[in-house]
């Protein structure tokens, strides 16, 4: 027997309402399709967190190596101008 | 025996089906084969408690005698309890605790989408909350028994067992007796027999897609609309009224 026999792994993505983006939940074991929905489902809804939900197979997750942090996220340190910041925010916009 | 009566009996017959199988249920926290199965298990069992505490409630508001539904629950001797005799069934193995579940469920569905036209209105409202839920169990159980009837030599025999040993206990389901007609001609409760050839017919697509076999109909077990049990209800309502019954008012 594996060391983890609980089938494979999914990740779970919730929206909690309409128009808000997914949320990186957690994870959950599953066979297939359906019975991964159902245990998103009553693992991470059961307390009326979301609207909908979507679940894929963890394998399918492409991650950055951390080997590679700094090519990849130190070129961003410097550059302030990168940030809109000096803009006024409209009165009435939300989730921004 | 007047209508009050009847719907006094009904509802309380409802409330203990969901209370005695949401019990059988809540044996399993932590026990579950797997964390995600336990949670599922365990929102199931929360499903039925929470449509218990509604029965139950409306069944001691219509007896009139200034009960509460816990007084019903913890208070009540196992032959003044009327619920299905396959609700106490033990969870065995997990074969047995979905084939239970499928059985219960797909019945529930049916019976629960006619109580929504009850001329009651407690019931009706109770079935409509009721009906999403059951949706939910119901296909839990159903691709469960699919999964594993289609899965391995192994738990394709497990579920065959566990279809042949509950069978005898879903004859009871449909059974009406002067409670159910009585409330039937008024409008007020759901009519069992076309409920019976629906839930065959369901049930039958569900087993032959888990390529398990339909028992053939035998002998049917039957009593507890009477309030006759299995031994199985003493243990059950030993653990649950316990505390009531060592300390009684007791607060916390």
């Amino acid at each position: 027997m594996s060391l983890d026999s609980q089938f494979d792994l999914w990740e779970v993505f919730i929206q909690s309402k309409s128009g808000q983006p997914y949320v990186h939940a957690g994870s959950i074991h599953a066979c297939d399709n359906k019975m991964a929905m159902q245990n998103a489902r009553d693992t991470y809804t059961r307390r009326g967190e979301g609207t909908s939900i979507w679940v894929m197979p963890s394998k399918y997750i492409v991650a950055s190596n951390p080997d590679d942090n700094e090519m990849l996220f130190d070129p961003a340190n410097d550059k302030v101008y990168r940030h809109p910041t000096f803009y006024v925010m409209p009165e009435g916009a939300k989730n921004i | 025996m007047t209508t009050q009566e009847a719907i006094y009996k009904y509802a309380l017959r409802l409330g203990d089906n969901s209370l005695i199988l949401g019990h059988r249920l809540s044996e399993l926290c932590s026990r579950g084969p797997i964390l995600e199965e336990d949670l599922a298990l365990t929102n199931i069992s929360l499903d039925m408690i929470g449509r218990t505490q509604a029965l139950l409630k409306y069944a001691a508001e219509i007896e009139g005698k200034g009960k509460t539904e816990d007084d019903l629950a913890y208070r009540r001797p196992e032959n003044n309890y009327y619920n299905n005799l396959i609700t106490e069934q033990p969870n065995g193995d997990f074969a047995h605790t979905i084939t239970r579940q499928l059985f219960i469920s797909v019945f529930e569905y049916l019976f629960y989408s006619q109580l929504e036209k009850s001329k009651d209105e407690t019931l009706s409202a109770i079935a409509k909350k009721t009906v999403k839920e059951i949706k939910y169990h119901m296909q839990h159980a159903t691709d469960w028994t699919i999964r594993l009837g289609d899965g391995t030599e192994e738990s394709h025999k497990r579920m065959q067992k566990a279809v042949n040993d509950l069978w005898m206990y879903t004859g009871e389901l449909f059974e009406m007796d002067e409670v159910d007609t009585l409330l039937f001609r008024e409008g007020i409760s759901a009519d069992l027999i076309p409920i019976k050839a629906q839930w065959q017919n369901d049930i039958k697509i569900i087993l032959i897609e888990a390529t398990l076999t339909l028992p053939e109909d035998s002998f049917m077990q039957t009593g507890s609309k009477q309030g006759i049990h299995t031994e199985n209800l003493g243990h059950i309502l030993a653990e649950m009224q316990y505390l009531q019954r060592a300390y009684p008012d007791a607060k916390w």
